[in-house]
């Protein structure tokens, strides 16, 4: 036994140590970050799960109580929490409904339909990926308003419905498909619509929960839009509701904490139920952050 | 006519929706954006011309003691800073996470996108009571370690520095999973000769691995830094009333000149510097990529 440990060179015996060393590093700078990664989420979870009713302790608190007391208080307290809810659900889930259905079509039209004005109309959908929402802003801001939509669910979908990024990824998508199933079926006399209903969208499904997904985190987390074209606390969605709670419960903490955290929850139970495709989409490009 | 329709009616009922709500919510809205960017707009009166015609460009930069160069110069700084700090961080997590096994490759990369998931605006909440003056968690440290509290959000100085911070220790889950794809696609046999050549790791990272990833790192590069550009929620929510100019940025100056001062004229013109500034980088992006020989 000695003799063949020994037997090896030094220098190699060595370089396994350091090896051994390296990973021990590389496992200890993976955790460190991956703690101050979910440090802060962490941080708000344990005090919204800790009853608090006014300023938080000046040791903060690290190992929740696991309570509820904060959001008995918010979901009585606040008049509207609920319907912020119900708002941020009912705009995300019409909003992921379009997409579904029409960029898929537009994508298969894009895709493997020859007509003319084809290529112009792609580019053009495509020129305009790069502009930042904030140059549309004020014109979408009036044009809301011209047709009644200022302050309504309404005014925030509609908008929401003109991301072509979506587009794009299925167009990307339906070119790899091969085009004998949908040729024997035309053949076969079956109409277009049934073509699309029945070839094209059922060979799309893996595509098809990536844009889903995205479209649904997008449009859930959306911000800046709903804020300019919601005015009444009732139809906030929950993102502007939970920015405004610290103006309505200027001292009552719980409160605050709980919302933020109530806010947060489906979002993060929506990815651990769905990680795959999570990761899958950030690699197409869908999702950023 | 009818040949037409029935040759290609179909073709173009499958694009109609999608060009309906785009053409109405984003092509229309960019070209009057760019007219409104020389009018002054009012929702009663409708839009009237500037005189001289680039008024509204000269009063963007010149409105409240020129507070629009400051934000530009705080978007920038806290652009430099996070894309730098993102970037780099992205790749020495992928690389490191590379070596593992499968299923703490997964864990590690579940555990840094988690809090991507979230929308921009809870993190920002997240750090805005983190960096809270009273209670917060980095006064918390600060005083264990015997120092005096510093007012992260509220001192002018510091402020900007703070989001800045908090975007910086936000770990870069988008980089973290294309590097870790990008690495993952390099051949094994590259490593291997190295190896017999008697390269050591970081040798190894550093010339094949790195080189290797260019257009995945150039790619990461634009698009954090057009999303820097355009930060928003972040500063809304941890500096929301703003500390005096210190912490305006291109994007809060357009909300506030659009939408609390219905300033649309000159808001127009801001957002359209921040187009300029945003084709820029896609043109150099563009440029670099044409350049290089290898891809």
């Amino acid at each position: 036994m000695e003799q063949a440990v020994t037997s090896i060179p030094l220098s190699r015996r060595r370089a396994a140590l350091r090896i051994r060393w390296g990973k021990v590093g590389a496992m200890v700078v993976l955790i460190v970050t991956a703690v101050i990664a979910l440090f802060p989420m962490y941080w708000l979870f344990a005090n919204a799960f800790t009853p608090i009713s006014g300023t938080p302790p000046l040791t903060p608190i690290l190992v929740p109580a696991f309570r509820l007391d904060n959001f008995q208080r918010l979901l009585g307290g606040t008049k509207y929490y609920a319907n912020w809810m119900l708002n941020s659900l009912i705009v995300a889930l019409t909003v992921t409904a379009w997409h579904v259905v029409f960029d898929t079509m537009a994508g298969y039209a894009f895709a493997k339909r020859r007509f003319p004005g084809r290529n112009v109309l792609f580019w053009i959908l495509l020129s305009t990926l790069m502009i930042p929402i904030h140059v549309t802003l004020v014109p979408l801001y009036i044009i809301t308003r011209r047709i009644g939509l200022i302050d309504t669910l309404g005014g925030v979908i509609l908008p929401g419905t003109a991301v072509v990024f979506g587009i794009f990824l299925m167009r990307q998508y339906i070119q790899t498909l091969p085009s004998e199933l949908e040729e024997a079926a035309r053949v076969d006399g079956a109409g277009e619509l049934r073509i699309f209903r029945e070839i094209i969208l059922p060979l799309c499904k893996p595509a098809v929960a990536a844009l889903a997904i995205f479209t649904f985190v997008r449009s859930w987390n959306d911000f800046l839009w709903p804020l300019i074209a919601l005015n009444k606390a009732q139809n906030y969605t929950l993102t502007v509701g939970v920015a405004n709670l610290q103006g309505e419960f200027m001292t009552d903490w719980g409160v605050i904490f709980s919302g933020a955290a109530l806010a947060a929850l489906p979002m993060i139970a929506f990815f651990l139920a769905f990680q795959k495709y999570f990761l899958e989409g950030v690699r197409m490009g869908a999702i950023k952050g | 006519m009818r040949r037409f329709i029935r040759r290609h009616g179909w073709s173009y009922a499958f694009i109609l929706p999608s060009l309906l709500t785009f053409a109405v919510f984003v092509l229309a809205p960019v070209v009057w954006a760019l007219v409104i960017s020389f009018q002054e707009y009012s929702l009663v009166r409708g839009g009237a011309w500037v005189t001289p015609f680039y008024k509204n460009y000269v009063t963007a930069f010149t409105q409240f003691s020129g507070v629009f160069v400051s934000a530009i110069r705080n978007t920038l700084i806290y652009t430099l800073f996070t894309v730098t700090a993102n970037i780099l961080v992205g790749l020495i997590l992928a690389s490191l996470i590379q070596p593992l096994s499968n299923r703490l490759r997964t864990f590690f990369r579940a555990a840094y996108y988690l809090p991507a998931v979230t929308s921009a605006l809870i993190i920002g909440l997240t750090w805005a009571y983190i960096f809270n003056a009273q209670w917060g968690f980095a006064n918390y440290l600060l005083r264990l370690v015997g120092l005096a509290p510093v007012r992260w959000l509220s001192d002018p100085d510091i402020a900007l520095g703070s989001v800045t911070l908090s975007a910086v220790l936000t770990v870069p889950a988008t980089a973290v999973v294309l590097f870790s794809a990008a690495i993952g696609s390099i051949p094994r046999e590259y490593y291997e000769a190295a190896e017999l050549d008697g390269a050591g790791p970081f040798h190894r990272w550093r010339h094949i691995t790195v080189p290797l990833i260019k257009s995945t790192t150039l790619y990461l590069v634009v698009i954090y830094t057009i999303a820097s550009f355009e930060v928003f929620e972040r500063i809304y929510v941890m500096v929301p009333s703003g500390v005096g100019n210190s912490t305006q940025t291109i994007v809060t100056q357009i909300y506030n000149n659009g939408f609390k001062d219905l300033n649309f004229g000159v808001a127009s013109a801001q957002a359209f510097v921040l187009f300029v500034m945003i084709a820029a980088v896609a043109v150099l992006q563009f440029r670099v990529l044409r350049s290089d020989v290898e891809y």
